[in-house]
């Protein structure tokens, strides 16, 4: 029987030869990741169960990323819980202030995903990880107390969507306004309990940090996972930062879909998604002019050094508009780290920006650049749901990363690919 | 396992952001943050919530991860969520947490805010009382009515590892 590579896997991890879509497997999980939002509750549970022990503190990550460093008592509170719980476990990869940033990116430059993996997180967003050829999905922090405790979790073998994207990409049209496309093309639960493939030889020339932006954002149409088979991008990429055996996992072909997307990226334009849903998808062009109060470069969808260079290249030698705010958060310490080396740092301070440590912070309306009523934001996260980053009467645009540096400039919604003919 | 209820209709989409905002994330009291349910769209909720069943359109729970979602709607006295369809994460969630779900489309049309309703898990049927109107969902599967009887995942396990 023909399999797709979301299939064989979870084939794989329940010790089955074949699955269909719509079974339910029980699948061995090879890591299980935390943040102290949904982990406090999860070792809340713990205790109230007894558990005295976890099923393998080496394939459990614990890190601390939504307000860094804590901003407030609760929050503190909250990361000293995980602290004591880290401790007291012996959980190794524990990643504290300082060490870490946005779980998503940390998990994955720190070697924590491997091909062919299944990996849960308490976090809708543990999706990226299928850039990397692993099976990853967001959990509860109830059923990550089971999963602490045995080990293992049970699935819906997922229908797979696949999406075929072919063509080479204008300048400064990048992953994010193609995901914003299949967004306005699926709406925002067109992929509910599916799975996306995302393959073609766009795909095949994406970087990591570019498929990971796809996969982060599969759950915004509401899919189970996304994923991106491995290939020797991905070896190339993980060489160095792992050291656990995997073996890379492909898919049969063709009749394992529920159907097929076919996307041409040579003519896509800057895409933003308006207020407030991830698929009123408009054209940049369309919306240019907008004025915008602050303008936010971050998260595990867009925060990588990828993205910084792009930011940097188009604030180079430029101002940030008065009245606008540039705020700019690296998504994990390496991240920043290898920035600060490349000189982006100083080319967004010097252009006008604040530039803050990795944390979660402004994406959910946590800390660092929250909005204020009637303020309009444009941001490089993946929900602009209706008072994600702030006060409910705000307004957040989502866009790729070359959109929002271009708009900061502006002070208004600017589309980047005409940027150099303005002012 | 019946449940019945006075109806909060809601539309399409409903939000993990919409149901509990992230800034009240770090709340530990959950009674504190049931008092913040629903705040974004509906400031009246907490009020209301007290014995309510909620009519939802598609999608309900769409966004994040966070338990505290259907945690809070149940704490704010939901007693069950009717939707057209739910967000993965939320459906698995709120049963974990032993808050009831059933998917249905053809209730909502049928139904209006106010409405008293009754709610049969095991037939999966719905009965809008004082209307006569009468609607077959589709059952739950027995695991999960299992974990729903214990009100909740955790209540499970407990009893399954005599604690
Ligand atoms: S950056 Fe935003 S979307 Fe990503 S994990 Fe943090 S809060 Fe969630």
């Amino acid at each position: 029987m023909k399999m797709n590579v979301l299939e064989k896997i979870l084939a794989n991890s329940s010790s089955k030869r074949e699955v269909v879509a719509g079974e339910i497997v029980e699948a061995n999980i090879d890591c299980a990741m935390v943040n102290e939002i949904t982990g406090h509750l999860t070792i809340k549970y713990l205790e109230e169960l007894g558990a005295e022990r976890v099923w393998d503190p080496e394939k459990i990550v614990m890190v601390l990323d939504h307000t860094i460093p804590a901003a407030n008592v609760e929050a503190a509170e909250l990361h000293k819980i995980m602290r004591r719980f880290a401790k007291a476990h012996n959980i190794r990869f524990f990643y504290d202030v300082g060490f870490g940033g946005i779980a998503h990116q940390v998990m994955v430059e720190k070697g924590h995903v491997v091909p062919g993996n299944v990996i849960v997180g308490a976090d809708s967003h543990t999706c990226t990880y299928g850039a990397l050829g692993a099976f990853a999905t967001g959990i509860g922090s109830t059923e990550m107390a089971a999963v602490f405790v045995r080990g293992k979790l049970w699935f819906k073998v997922p229908k797979v969507i696949r999406i075929n994207v072919k063509g080479n990409f204008r300048e400064y049209v990048t992953a994010k306004d193609l995901f914003l496309n299949i967004a306005s093309m699926l709406g925002e639960n067109g992929a509910n309990y599916r799975g996306l493939e995302f393959r073609g030889p766009t795909i095949s020339d994406m970087s990591i940090s570019e498929r990971m932006t796809l996969c982060n954002m599969a759950i915004e149409v509401g899919a189970k996972t996304g994923i991106v088979e491995a290939d020797d991008k991905t070896l190339a990429y993980l060489k160095g930062r792992v050291n656990k055996s995997f073996q890379i996992i492909k898919g049969d072909n063709d009749n394992s879909y529920e159907h097929s997307l076919e996307i041409d990226v040579t003519s896509l334009q800057p895409l933003i998604a308006c207020p407030s849903s991830v698929a009123n998808v408009k054209p940049v062009s369309e919306v240019e002019g907008v004025e915008v109060d602050q303008v936010f470069i971050g998260s595990c969808t867009n925060g990588r050094l990828e993205d910084l260079r792009i930011v940097a290249k188009i604030l180079e030698g430029k101002r940030v508009k008065s009245g606008t705010r540039l705020v700019i958060v690296p998504a994990s310490q390496e991240v920043y780290l290898e920035a600060l080396k490349e000189g982006l740092i100083e080319t967004f301070i010097a252009s006008g920006a604040i530039v803050a440590n990795p944390t979660c912070g402004a994406c959910y309306g946590g800390h660092i650049g929250v909005l204020a009523s009637d303020e309009v934001c444009v941001s490089t996260t993946n929900r602009n749901f209706i008072g994600r980053m702030g006060s409910p009467k705000s307004k957040v645009y989502l866009a790729s990363p070359a959109t929002a540096a271009a708009s900061a400039i502006e002070g208004k919604i600017k589309d980047p690919t005409t940027l150099r003919w303005s002012s | 396992m019946k449940f019945s209820g006075k109806i909060i209709k809601c539309g399409d989409n409903i939000n993990t952001d919409l149901i509990i905002p992230g800034k009240y994330l770090t709340l530990t009291d959950l009674q504190e943050m049931a008092k913040h349910a629903m705040e974004g769209i509906d400031p009246s909720f907490t009020r209301r919530g007290k014995d309510s069943i909620i009519v939802a359109g598609d999608n309900f729970g769409c966004g994040s991860s966070r338990e505290q979602a259907p945690l809070a709607l149940k704490y704010a006295g939901v007693k069950c969520v009717i939707a057209k369809s739910f967000a993965r994460i939320f459906y698995r969630n709120a049963i974990n947490i032993g808050l009831p779900v059933v998917e249905c489309e053809t209730i909502y049309d049928k139904v209006e805010e106010g409405d008293k309703i009754e709610v049969d898990l095991v037939s999966g049927s719905i009965t809008v009382l004082d209307k006569n109107i009468d609607v077959k969902a589709q059952p739950l599967p027995k695991f999960m009515l299992d974990i729903l009887r214990e009100g909740g995942l955790l209540n499970l396990l407990k009893k399954q590892t005599g604690k």
